[in-house]
């Protein structure tokens, strides 16, 4: 067999792995590695502005695509760059594979230029690294890597290449197989579990699903519906799970938590039977977790043993791949013909309950005819896009905003940042999913503060032609730190006030992209059509109510049943 | 509570450091850490002694299976085994304490591994208890010098035999 360099070895593994796009930025380290993509044709390379960009638009196109998505950086600086990113997809359990460069084997530990202990840095934040110290190694350590980032619950894996492993030749064969034995992630749920959570929900009075990101990880959202609607139980999600079940439906209950619906956190606070699905029970889920569901017996399926009584204690658990073990739950309850009609017929009271609390207490915002409203602006975006719209989202209000007032419908259709709450993920997300799908529509929804996070990736979006729209809600502020600041400190805004801000329209153009500047109600919907319509990237400025707060709000630390509603 | 775990890892650089890491950054405690590869040279053996309740003890477990070189986790709750540290500890011994000393080390079988005018350095094995014991014997006396190994465990085998 003929010898191949280390860097065109690792390009034929992510031909092996089916990768179609590369999202990075070169360097010293990695110089072996960007020649041999010189003259690659069939791996489509992005080339970003920023490294954290790399890893947010990877991170993009896999929950978009459901597919591992890849980025390459070069040592030292270009590694620390994507920590952010690599932190943000691992709580939010995105699989992505980052290879980062590294100063050459007999130069580690020297302190040599543009050198960091990357897979040290790395550790807390990745799902698993690897460091490749001999070339014959690396087609292994790719496969396992893209194997790990993949399977159980997904996550983020670092690969860390020396520059001489990639000058180093090797005689190429990518293995067929992994063998991990530490490995080995539970797919298949406990019968025996399965079987009493049938019986529990068979039993139950006031039941509710409570799915999250797991949903939508294990492509589960069909027999999540499916179970709903068999068995008439309401679903609530979290801000991962939205696009799990459709909104909309009658047995939708929306986002629940510090920023859900009324109807989600009353439920929950009165349920007898929460199951939740693909679900961690954080805190900003729960809120006073001693009161979250105080009345419930809790059903808690998920893939992570480590998620399961951590920060909630759980009834019944079961270790699994949600789909499989809701398709197991979904066979059994099919055997119980009897037993669900007389659950519809009890559930009758627990949906008028439902229907009086969704009917009391929607979500809602004061309309204003003189200064545009931020919720306005995203009512009008959800009613303007046709429904395969990919949503990316920056943190804040603008992504409360968001998860309140469009209306996902399908999975996959959301990006944010859940778990790790970074600012300056929606757009280079953004520009990951227009690359997975050049012809969908594609926006971010942004505020003032989050989109001067990385707004260098215009230049990315202008290069390569990608039509992502960003509308940034600006209010001036860091919306929600000032936000928490009126509520619970008085007033005091310290340090929240964006009063310098660029020219959003001025800087797009600057760029060669598009801009306009929305400042009255009556222009939002024909400003959405006319960006829409726009070919490339396009950035709209809605000057929006400054103070305007998002509403219903559970203050930190309270049982979220305290709302505090407009 | 105090629990002891025995981990069963991979062999390879940096292992040490994601399971420290891993304790460090949730919060749990290590109180002694042994580690030293197996007899397959491939894979290595710690044992960790940590405090927390069930649910901690719990998680410790969980997030240790989670990491992708740790092979095996066992805790020693509900079971039978023998547990030893080894300690060595150099003592001043002035010519008028020397018997004393000497004697100290006899009753609880120590062994002493080095000696000169002014000291002994003596080496012994056992349970955390008996270390602690001896110890406390020999500080009035002067402790120049001390260090233990942190506690390995091994489980018992043929409990049911025994009980006969």
């Amino acid at each position: 067999m003929s010898k191949m360099k280390g860097a065109a070895a690792l390009i034929e593994s992510l031909r092996c792995e089916g990768v179609k796009h590369v999202f990075g930025y070169p360097g010293g380290a990695v110089l072996d590695i960007f020649d041999t993509l010189y003259e690659t044709k069939d791996i489509q390379f992005v080339l970003v502005r920023h490294e954290q960009g790399a890893v947010h638009a990877a991170d993009g196109y896999a929950r978009a695509t459901g597919k591992v998505g890849v980025c390459l950086v070069t040592s030292g600086p270009g590694a620390t760059n994507t920590v952010t990113g690599i932190a943000t997809a691992c709580m939010d359990s995105i699989p992505i594979v980052i290879f980062s460069g590294q100063v050459s084997t007999h130069l580690i530990g020297n302190d040599a230029f543009q050198e960091a202990d990357t897979v040290g840095i790395t550790r807390p934040c990745t799902k698993h690294n690897f460091l490749v110290k001999d070339v014959a190694d690396l087609a292994r350590v790719i496969k396992e890597a893209f194997y790990i980032a993949r399977t159980g619950r997904c996550g983020p894996v670092l690969v860390d290449l020396p520059k001489d492993i990639m000058k180093a030749l090797v005689s190429f064969k990518y293995p067929e197989e992994v063998c991990l034995q530490g490995y080995n992630p539970t797919y298949k749920g406990h019968p025996g579990q399965i079987k009493r959570i049938v019986d529990h929900i068979l039993k139950s009075r006031h039941p509710v699903i409570y799915a999250g990101g797991g949903i939508i990880l294990s492509n589960a959202s069909e027999d999540l519906i499916t179970l709903a609607r068999m068995t008439r139980i309401p679903v609530t999600t979290t801000l991962m799970g939205l696009g799990g079940f459709p909104s909309g439906d009658d047995l939708s209950l929306g986002m629940l938590g510090m920023h859900g619906t009324y109807v989600a956190n009353m439920a929950v606070t009165e349920t007898d039977c929460l199951i939740a699905i693909g679900a961690r029970f954080d805190d900003r889920v729960t809120g006073k977790s001693e009161e979250f569901a105080p009345k419930a017996e809790i059903i808690h399926i998920d893939i992570d043993p480590t998620s399961i009584s951590k920060n909630v204690q759980v009834d019944i658990p079961v270790v699994g791949d949600c789909r499989m073990v809701l398709l197991d739950i979904i066979a059994l309850l099919k055997e119980r013909k009897k037993d669900i009609g007389e659950l519809h017929k009890r559930l009758d009271t627990w949906h008028t309950q439902i229907i009086g609390w969704k009917r009391d207490k929607p979500l809602r915002y004061h309309y204003s005819a003189s200064i545009i409203k931020p919720q306005y602006v995203v009512e009008m975006i959800d009613k303007l896009t046709p429904d395969d719209t990919i949503i990316a989202t920056e943190v804040g209000q603008n992504q409360m905003w968001t998860a309140q007032f469009y209306k996902f419908k399908k999975p996959r259709l959301l990006l944010t940042s859940g778990g790790l709450g970074t600012m300056g993920y929606g757009f280079p997300a953004a520009i990951g999913a227009q690359v997975a799908f050049p012809k969908r529509t594609v926006i971010d929804i942004a505020g003032d503060g989050s989109i001067q996070m990385n707004i260098q990736e215009l230049a990315t979006a202008v290069q390569y032609k990608l039509n992502v729209k960003v509308m940034i809600l600006n209010n001036r502020y860091l919306g929600m730190v000032r936000q928490w600041q009126s509520f619970f400190y008085k007033k005091r805004y310290s340090h929240t006030s964006m009063a310098v801000s660029p020219d959003f329209v001025k800087l797009a153009q600057a760029y060669g992209a598009n801009g306009m500047l929305v400042d009255k109600p009556s222009d939002v919907r024909g400003a959405i059509k006319d960006a829409l319509e726009t070919k490339g990237p396009v950035f709209v400025d809605f000057r929006v109510d400054p103070e305007e707060d998002v509403y219903p709000m559970v203050p930190a630390g309270a049982p979220i049943k305290n709302m505090l509603l407009v | 509570m105090r629990h002891v775990i025995s981990v069963l890892v991979d062999n390879e650089a940096g292992v040490l450091s994601r399971v420290s890491g891993l304790f460090s950054g949730r919060g749990f405690n290590i109180e002694s850490l042994s580690v030293a590869p197996t007899l397959d040279p491939k894979i290595s053996k710690m044992v960790i002694t940590t405090i927390g309740d069930d649910q901690v003890l719990e998680q410790i477990k969980k997030q240790l299976n989670k990491l992708v070189n740790v092979i095996k986790v066992a805790d020693c709750v509900g079971k039978d085994y023998v547990e030893r540290e080894m300690i060595m500890v150099k003592v001043q011994a002035k010519a008028e304490n020397r018997p004393e000393v000497l004697r100290i080390a006899d009753i609880f079988r120590a062994k002493v591994v080095d000696v000169c005018a002014k000291s002994y350095t003596m080496e012994l094995t056992g349970a955390k208890e008996k270390l602690q014991a001896f110890v406390e014997l020999l500080s009035p006396f002067g402790i120049i010098d001390f260090v233990r190994t942190g506690t390995v465990v091994m489980e018992r085998e043929m409990q049911g035999r025994r009980k006969l």
